[in-house]
């Protein structure tokens, strides 16, 4: 971080000078934008290969009071061969409880295995307990955490509270790569998700990240066009790379193409990577694998000739 | 090479049936001009779409006499039945809007992204929107007694919705029409003349003659037009409202544009980069009200101008006719020529040129979207009309000045205000001697909206309840 953005996190008020003082976000204009984007027509060589870009993106997640070890099994192994000669996705995502089974599915593969942590999804614990859950999650093998904002704290105005947060779990983080949520449908308006993002970010975020995809809207395309706008500027500003995860909500491989367009015409090139871009879905991955069949055989398959998981 | 490159997404053309040659729509039928026929060419190759008849003054007065004829009944249709054909002719508009579409794309050059999703669109809102007042006219405040026949010429810019524009009101209040589209793009209009068919209109009520600006002449100066309505040049505007003079015919003119698109530096500013690229770029900047003075002020201009260029860079010029194209080709060459004549003396009258680097087709009449910087109020590309995609630069420091420098200019169509600041958006409005005032946002239209301009873009109001005004012997 360059030494002019070093005092704004020193207090609630500086914080609040800094964010506020980001350019605004007409709503209108911001959806218009999105929208226009969303006409983009992408067939064929270009569908082919954005539908390839799009898996090797994908965080593959379960997140459900029922998971067990079984299920975390099962999809590590769909995320390792997803069928049909796709390439393998970038990383499992699950519960921390379920870290160990995850590390020991994928050991020896280039899979990277996310972790949500910090009393996902609400957010409402005590940093102690937020920060020794992101530590335990870590040492199980976890290579990225998703942690979620105090969304209460970020509405309220204490911007260093949620700012104090992050650079806690960050810490605790080690070597682990470290996600922020916004979670953006609680957000309210465009510009606290501009705010958000750059709160996250001088925190030292790896990555900012829409949604824990329990709350609706999740990742709608103009919010995830501004947090693409701000990755960018803040790169601009800082010389630091963020990278952006839209999750929630993307279930199609049109969704998936979509979000691929505004990366490639917002931040562009140097994001369409598994680096800096994931898409956080489930249910998402079948469908981009039955897409990729009918491109390559010119039919569609039934769904009993993908895996479930 | 960018990793993610967009594969040609080109729409159909199998939709389109074009025919070799095409005539007059005189009484309901076509019919052979009497002139030398001329071609139509596709701007973005240069192949000859087909011959157009060409309207001599003798197949203008028939015209004239056939619409004269019409007036008589369709004039004295209830409003509620001249609203069915409206309505009628406004959902056959939305059945064809594919074919009207593509073949707008074809004559005129513009990206097909924008004929389906944004003129095809208003056309079809704007006969739907006139047809709602045809048996409302009592409450319009205008009187209810229509003018007669309307002579109508229209621009090569908007070939179908400028069309609409002028048909639907004149229709709605109960005049006939004798409308005349642009010699450039004359084929939506005799598409539309196959709707007007369809629609099983009386015949008469609409009559599309075709030509060049002799035939426009023609048009003009009939006397038994009652009515003349105008979208062009100042230029023509001028040589019109001579020719009206004192002949009693009603006149409506809407002419050129300087718009001033003003950004402060407490605005939007991706949004605002968003409404600079839509007010100067969309359709080639062949737009009356482009956005084609960007006024900035000096406090954010590195700022903007950076974030300006980056996007202007992702703009995708090329083949009007696919999906993923954002700016088109250029109508024709004279306006080539005209866009380049200026664009040179801008760069001799000491402005800074800037292009993106972009590959443009080898045939075909083709513009790089262009921004100059470091431009004066003085400089001939701040003045005149460019009418092509090519904004000019300018910086202000308060407020009151950013008023002065948009208002120093002979036109007022349209202008922009970018600002999240409510009360100065109000503050700007009341000061701004344009038509419209656009305010974080460029180039909305809406057919309940009423357009038109201040000093030489024109008087008369087009769209809205103002519309009707136009239209009836107030």
């Amino acid at each position: 971080m360059t030494t002019s953005l070093a005092d704004v996190a020193s207090s609630d008020a500086a914080l609040r000078a800094f964010l506020h003082g980001l350019p605004g976000v007409d709503r209108v204009g911001a959806d218009q934008r999105a929208a226009m984007l969303g006409t983009r027509s992408i067939k064929t060589t270009a569908k082919a290969q954005a539908i390839d870009l799009a898996i090797s993106m994908v965080d593959l997640t379960t997140l459900e009071g029922a998971d067990t070890a079984g299920k975390v099994r099962a999809i590590c192994a769909k995320a390792v061969r997803p069928g049909g000669g796709a390439p393998s996705v970038a990383a499992v995502c699950v519960y921390p409880d379920l870290v160990a089974v995850a590390a020991e599915a994928l050991a020896g593969t280039p899979i990277k295995i996310a972790s949500v942590a910090t009393a996902f999804p609400s957010g409402r614990s005590t940093l102690d307990v937020k920060v020794a859950e992101t530590e335990r999650a870590v040492a199980d093998g976890a290579h990225e955490i998703d942690m979620v904002i105090d969304r209460g704290a970020f509405l309220s105005g204490r911007y260093k509270k949620v700012y104090d947060e992050i650079t806690a779990v960050k810490a605790a983080c080690g070597d682990a790569h470290l996600k922020v949520i916004l979670e953006t449908g609680e957000l309210a308006t465009y510009d606290n998700v501009r705010r958000a993002s750059w709160l996250a970010m001088l925190a030292g975020a790896d990555f900012i990240k829409t949604s824990t995809g329990k709350v609706s809207p999740a990742a709608t395309p103009p919010v995830t066009l501004i947090m693409l706008e701000a990755v960018r500027d803040f790169r601009s500003t800082t010389g630091r790379q963020v990278g952006v995860k839209p999750a929630g909500g993307i279930r199609t491989t049109k969704d998936a193409i979509k979000n691929l367009v505004l990366v490639n015409e917002t931040a562009g090139d140097d994001w369409l990577t598994p680096e800096w871009f994931r898409l956080g879905a489930s249910s998402l991955l079948n469908d981009l694998l039955m897409q990729r069949e009918k491109l390559a055989t010119g039919r569609y398959a039934g769904p009993d000739y993908f895996t479930l998981d | 090479m960018a990793i993610f490159e967009y594969a040609p997404a080109p729409e159909s053309r199998d939709v389109v049936d074009l025919r070799s040659s095409y005539g007059l729509f005189v009484n309901g039928e076509f019919v052979e001009g009497s002139g030398k026929p001329f071609k139509t060419v596709n701007p973005a190759t240069e192949e000859t779409l087909a011959e157009v008849a060409t309207a001599t003054s003798d197949d203008v007065d028939r015209a004239v006499q056939a619409a004269r004829k019409a007036f008589g009944v369709w004039s004295a249709l209830p409003g509620s039945e001249r609203a069915k054909y409206l309505f009628r002719i406004a959902r056959i508009i939305q059945e064809r809007a594919r074919e009207l579409a593509v073949l707008e794309s074809l004559d005129n050059g513009k990206p097909i992204r924008e004929s389906r999703d944004f003129d095809l669109p208003q056309v079809a809102a704007h006969f739907f929107y006139y047809a709602g007042w045809a048996d409302k006219l009592e409450y319009a405040g205008f009187g209810m007694k229509p003018l007669g026949v309307a002579g109508q010429v229209i621009p090569w810019n908007f070939p179908l919705l400028m069309l609409a524009w002028k048909v639907a009101p004149a229709l709605a209040c109960g005049n006939t029409v004798v409308l005349k589209p642009a010699e450039t793009t004359p084929l939506t209009a005799l598409l539309f003349a196959d709707i007007c068919r369809q629609a099983e209109l009386p015949p008469g009520v609409v009559n599309i003659v075709t030509g060049a600006g002799e035939t426009g002449a023609a048009v003009v100066a009939h006397p038994d037009v009652d009515k003349v309505a105008f979208t062009g040049s100042t230029e023509v505007g001028r040589i019109i409202a001579r020719t009206v003079a004192g002949t009693g015919k009603k006149l409506t003119l809407e002419l050129g544009g300087k718009a001033a698109n003003i950004v402060f530096e407490d605005a939007a500013i991706d949004q605002a980069v968003e409404g600079i690229v839509n007010g100067i770029f969309f359709n080639q900047g062949h737009v009356c009200c482009a956005g084609s003075r960007l006024l900035v002020q000096e406090s954010i201009q590195d700022e903007l101008l950076a974030a300006l260029k980056r996007r202007v860079a992702t703009l995708r010029v090329g083949d009007p006719l696919d999906k993923n194209t954002d700016v088109g080709a250029v109508n024709s060459a004279e306006q080539l020529a005209k866009i380049r004549r200026l664009s040179e003396l801008g760069e001799s009258e000491g402005a800074e040129r800037w292009s993106p680097a972009c590959e443009l087709p080898e045939r075909g009449f083709w513009f790089p979207p262009t921004l100059f910087t470091g431009v004066a109020q003085s400089h001939t590309i701040a003045r005149e009309e460019v009418f092509g995609p090519v904004l000019s630069v300018l910086t202000f420091r308060t407020p009151a000045e950013a008023v002065e420098k948009a208002n120093n200019t002979p036109y007022g169509l349209s202008a922009g205000v970018w600002t999240e600041k409510g009360s100065r958006i109000l503050w700007m409005a009341e000061r701004l001697r344009a038509g419209v005032v656009w305010a974080n946002t460029f180039n909305k239209f809406d057919p309940a909206s009423p357009f038109g301009g201040y000093k030489e873009s024109g008087f008369g109001r087009e769209g809205g309840l103002h519309g009707l005004e136009a239209y009836l012997d107030v």
